[in-house]
C-alpha cells in the first residue's frame, strides 16, 4: 500500500465550500481523507511543504485544442496533457477540430484510450455539432454523447447556418448537452487576421468588427430562447456580446459563456509588438506584425478588455477557458496574413489570470471559482472541490514567484505565446492528479 | 527603421520600411539628396561610381513594373549589381517561404533588397530576421514609402514649401499603401491634410473618432465624404486609384456612381485654389477616377511623378548602402 501524502501548511482556497484558510490537507490513494487546520505529521506519510503556497481544487478547462489525431507535429494527447499538468490543470476537454474531425464514435473512442494510455490529466472530448464540421448535417450526437462527449462544437468554425443551429440546440436538449459555438459571422470577418480597430488601420492589416461575434451571439440566444437548448458561447471577446449575455441570463435564457485569460489580459495592441499597458498611440516597428499575437477571436480594444472583467465580477462569465491552441514554428513564422490563428496558454494562463488581481478587483478565489467549481458544474462532473472523500484533484501554487516565459521550456509542443520573454508572477509548484503528483516544478 | 540625423548630410537608414519612422528633418535631407541625384540623370551619361560592388535586389510578390524598373534604373546609375526576383505566389500554391527566401538573400551578400509583398507587415518580418537592409516597395495595404517619399518630392520641386498646404487625398483610403504613407509624409511636413470619399472606403476608427486614442497622429485629418467641400480651397489634389473588384465586394453600387461622386473634374475643381496640383500614384482609371481632361491638363504633374521616382530611389538607395 502507498503511502498517504500529507500536504502541510499551504493555504486552501476551495470556493465550493467557502474555504480560504490555511490547512492540511491528507491524502489517501485517489482520494482526500482528511482536511483539517493541523493533522498530525506521521513518519509513514510522504510530506509535502506547502507553507508557501496556496492549494486548490486542481483546475478544469473545459477548451483545449490538443492537435491529436492529424496534426501531431502541433500537439498530442500526450504533450497536451503534460502541458495541461504544468499549467495546474487535471481536467481537459478537447476541441473537435482535429484531423479526422470528432464527428463519430470511432474517433472519441480513439482520443478515449490514447487518454488513458498517455495523458497524465483526464481529457474529455467534444463532439462535433456538424460532419466534418462542415455546417451542413447534424452528427449523431446521441451516439457521440453514449460514447461519452461532454458537448457539441464546430469550434475554429461557427455553425453558420441558422437553422442547423436551431435544430443542434433542439436535439442535443434531449441530451442534457450543450452546443458550444464559436460565435463568427463569416461574411463579416472574411480575410480578416485581427480585431478591427485603429490598429488594424495602423497596420493596413485587415481587421474583424466585434459585429461579427456579436450577431452570432444575438442569434444563438434567440434560438435557444425558442428551443430551450443550452447554448454555450466559447470565448467572448466583446464588450457588446457580454451585453447581450448579461440580458439574456436576466431572461433566465439557458446560456452560459467563457472567457480566455488573454481576452482578459491583452489588447490588439499586442499585433502592434507594443505594452498594453495603456491604450495609447504606439508606432509600427519590426516587432509589430506579431504573429504570436493572430488568435481567433482576435485580443480587442481596451474597451472589450475592461467589459471580460466587469463580466466576470459581475457573474456574466461562468468559466475561463484557454482556448490552448499549439502550433509550429512555420505557423508563425510568417507574415500575418499567412500565421495560424491561436495561443499557447495552457502553461502561462495562471499568472496571466493573478495579474489580474493587482489591476483590478479581481480576487484569486473568483479566479479559482472560474478555473473550478464553475467548469465542473458545466461538465457535470463531481470534481472541483476540496472536500473529505472527494478525488484528490490538487493544484498547488505561489501567487507571488515571479518566472520568465520562455516557451522554449513548455511541455507543450506549442511554443507560441505572445508573452515570450515577459515576467509574470505566479508560478505552479505542483500538480496531483487522484492523489499522484503529476507535475512538480522542483522535480 | 532607426534613423539618427545630424546637421550634415550624413543620416543613417538601416531600412526604409514607411515614412512615418521618419523625423521631418530626415525627409527633408532625403529630398535634397534627391536633387543631387536627378542631376546626374540630367547628365549625357548617366551613370558614377558610388555603388560599384554593392548588390541590391528586388524581389517583387506582386506585378509592378514601374516600381520595379525604376529601382533597377536607380540602381545601375549608381553602378550597384540589380539582381530581379519575381516570385508570383498564388495564395494556395506556397512556394519557400518569406523567411528561408530572406536568409537566402542575406547569405548572397545582398546591401539592400526591395521588397514588394501581397501581405502588409512583410518588410518589416524581412528586416527583423536578417541584417541586409530592407526597402518596402508595397506592403499589402499598408505602406508605399518611396512613393510617399518621390510625390513629396515632385511638390516641393513644383512649389517649395507644403507647410501650411492643404492637400486633398480622394477616393479609396481603406485599401490604400499610398494614402497611408501620404498621409504620414505630409503630415510630418507640416500640410493639412482632407480625405475624401465614401464612407465604404474610408477606415471606420476614422469615421468614429481617433480622437479617442491619445496621441495619434492621424487625429488632426480632416475626413469627409463630400467632394465639393473637400475640393475647395485645396492646393494640392491627388486622386487613388479606385481597384475595380470594391464594386464586387460591396463598397460600391457601381463604378459610374463613384466617378459621379467623387470623379475629379475641372468643374469640381474650380472650387479649388487656382494653380492647384493634381496628383495620381498611377496607373490611372481615366475616365473613373479622374477625368483626362484633369489627368492631361497644365495642371497635372502625373507625368513629372514618375521621373521624379528615379531620382528618389537613387537617393534611398545611396544613403542605404553607403553608409552601411
Amino acid at each position: 500500500m502507498a503511502k498517504k501524502l500529507l500536504i502541510y501548511g499551504g493555504r486552501i482556497i476551495n470556493p465550493k465550500t467557502n474555504i480560504n484558510s490555511r490547512m492540511d490537507i491528507l491524502v489517501s490513494g485517489s482520494k482526500i481523507e482528511n482536511l483539517a487546520p493541523k493533522i498530525q505529521k506521521s513518519k509513514d506519510y510522504n510530506l509535502l511543504d506547502a507553507r508557501n503556497y496556496f492549494i486548490s481544487p486542481g483546475f478544469i478547462d473545459i477548451h483545449c485544442h490538443l492537435r491529436e489525431p492529424g496534426e501531431e507535429y502541433k500537439e498530442t494527447i500526450a504533450t497536451g496533457a503534460a502541458a495541461a499538468a504544468a499549467g495546474g490543470f487535471t481536467t481537459i476537454c478537447a476541441m473537435p477540430n482535429t484531423i479526422p474531425a470528432i464527428d463519430n464514435r470511432s474517433v472519441v473512442e480513439f482520443i478515449k484510450n490514447k487518454s488513458k494510455e498517455e495523458a497524465i490529466v483526464d481529457v474529455y472530448p467534444i463532439g462535433a455539432v456538424t460532419k466534418g464540421r462542415k455546417g451542413n448535417e447534424l452528427t449523431e450526437m446521441a451516439e457521440l454523447a453514449e460514447a461519452g462527449v461532454i458537448g457539441f462544437s464546430d469550434d475554429g468554425n461557427p455553425v453558420a447556418d441558422p437553422n442547423i443551429m436551431r435544430q443542434a440546440l433542439a436535439y442535443s436538449s434531449s441530451l442534457n448537452l450543450p452546443i458550444i459555438n464559436h460565435c463568427e459571422v463569416p461574411e463579416l470577418s472574411k480575410g480578416a487576421h485581427m480585431n478591427e480597430s485603429w490598429v488594424s488601420t495602423l497596420l493596413g492589416i485587415k481587421g474583424m468588427p466585434n459585429s461579427a461575434e456579436e450577431i452570432m451571439v444575438a442569434r444563438d440566444i434567440s434560438l435557444a430562447k425558442l428551443t430551450g437548448g443550452h447554448i454555450h458561447i466559447a470565448h467572448v471577446s466583446t464588450e457588446g456580446s457580454i451585453n447581450l449575455i448579461r440580458n439574456a441570463k436576466s431572461e433566465g435564457i439557458n446560456i452560459t459563456c467563457e472567457v480566455t485569460p488573454h481576452h482578459l489580459t491583452l489588447t490588439d495592441k499586442s499585433v502592434l509588438g507594443a505594452n498594453s499597458e495603456t491604450y495609447d498611440y504606439a508606432p509600427v516597428t519590426i516587432n509589430s506584425y506579431n504573429t504570436m499575437a493572430k488568435v481567433n477571436p482576435p485580443l480587442r480594444s481596451l474597451a472589450d478588455k475592461n467589459a471580460m472583467i466587469a463580466g466576470l465580477l459581475d457573474g456574466t462569465i461562468d468559466i475561463i477557458a484557454t482556448d490552448h491552441a499549439p502550433h509550429s514554428k512555420v505557423d508563425k513564422m510568417c507574415t500575418m496574413n499567412e500565421a495560424a490563428f491561436g495561443i499557447s496558454v495552457l502553461e502561462t494562463a495562471l499568472p496571466s489570470l493573478i495579474s489580474l488581481t493587482e489591476t483590478s478587483a479581481i480576487s484569486l478565489p473568483l479566479l479559482i471559482d472560474k478555473l473550478t467549481v464553475e467548469p465542473a458544474n458545466f461538465l457535470n462532473l463531481d470534481i472541483g472541490s476540496i472536500e473529505v472523500g472527494k478525488i484528490a484533484d490538487l493544484t498547488i501554487f505561489s501567487a507571488t514567484e515571479e518566472w520568465k516565459v520562455e516557451p522554449n521550456n513548455f511541455l507543450s509542443k506549442g511554443k507560441n505565446t505572445p508573452l515570450e520573454g515577459d515576467i509574470l508572477k505566479g508560478k505552479i509548484k505542483a500538480t496531483i492528479k487522484k492523489g499522484v503528483t503529476i507535475y512538480d516544478k522542483d522535480k | 527603421m532607426q534613423s539618427e540625423s545630424t546637421n550634415s548630410n550624413v543620416f543613417k537608414l538601416e531600412n526604409m520600411l514607411d515614412v512615418d519612422a521618419l523625423t521631418k528633418v530626415d525627409i527633408e535631407t532625403i529630398l535634397d539628396h534627391s536633387e543631387t541625384m536627378e542631376e546626374v540623370l540630367n547628365r549625357d551619361i548617366k551613370k558614377v561610381p558610388s555603388l560599384r560592388g554593392k548588390t541590391i535586389v528586388t524581389l517583387f510578390y506582386e506585378p509592378s513594373t514601374r516600381t520595379r524598373v525604376s529601382f533597377e534604373q536607380a540602381g545601375k546609375i549608381l553602378s550597384a549589381d540589380v539582381i530581379n526576383i519575381n516570385n508570383k505566389t498564388s495564395s494556395n500554391s506556397k512556394g519557400e517561404s518569406l523567411y528561408n527566401t530572406a536568409l537566402t538573400i542575406q547569405a548572397i551578400g545582398a546591401d539592400v533588397v526591395i521588397l514588394r509583398h501581397p501581405h502588409s507587415g512583410a518588410p518589416y518580418f524581412m528586416a527583423k530576421h536578417i541584417k541586409t537592409g530592407v526597402i518596402n516597395a508595397g506592403d499589402g495595404t499598408h505602406a508605399h514609402p518611396t512613393q510617399a517619399l518621390l510625390d513629396l518630392y515632385t511638390i516641393k520641386k513644383k512649389i517649395g514649401s507644403i507647410e501650411g498646404k492643404k492637400i486633398t487625398l480622394v477616393g479609396d483610403i481603406l485599401y490604400s499603401r499610398v494614402a497611408r504613407s501620404h498621409m504620414w509624409g505630409l503630415s510630418k511636413l507640416g500640410a493639412e491634410i482632407t480625405i475624401c470619399g465614401p464612407a465604404t472606403l474610408i477606415p471606420n476608427d476614422f469615421i468614429k473618432g481617433l480622437q479617442n486614442i491619445k496621441g495619434h497622429p492621424f487625429n488632426k485629418i480632416e475626413i469627409t465624404s463630400n467632394i465639393n467641400h473637400a475640393l475647395k480651397n485645396a492646393d494640392i489634389v491627388m486622386a487613388l486609384r479606385l481597384q475595380l473588384e470594391r464594386q464586387q465586394s460591396g463598397h460600391l453600387p457601381s463604378l459610374r456612381e463613384y466617378s459621379k461622386e467623387f470623379g475629379l473634374t475641372e468643374k469640381r475643381l474650380q472650387s479649388s485654389n487656382p494653380g492647384v496640383i493634381i496628383m495620381h500614384p498611377g496607373p490611372m482609371n481615366e475616365g473613373i477616377e479622374i477625368e483626362s481632361a484633369v489627368a492631361h491638363g497644365t495642371n497635372s504633374i502625373i507625368e513629372e511623378q514618375v521621373t521624379s521616382g528615379v531620382a528618389l530611389r537613387m537617393a534611398l538607395l545611396n544613403i542605404m548602402c553607403s553608409k552601411s
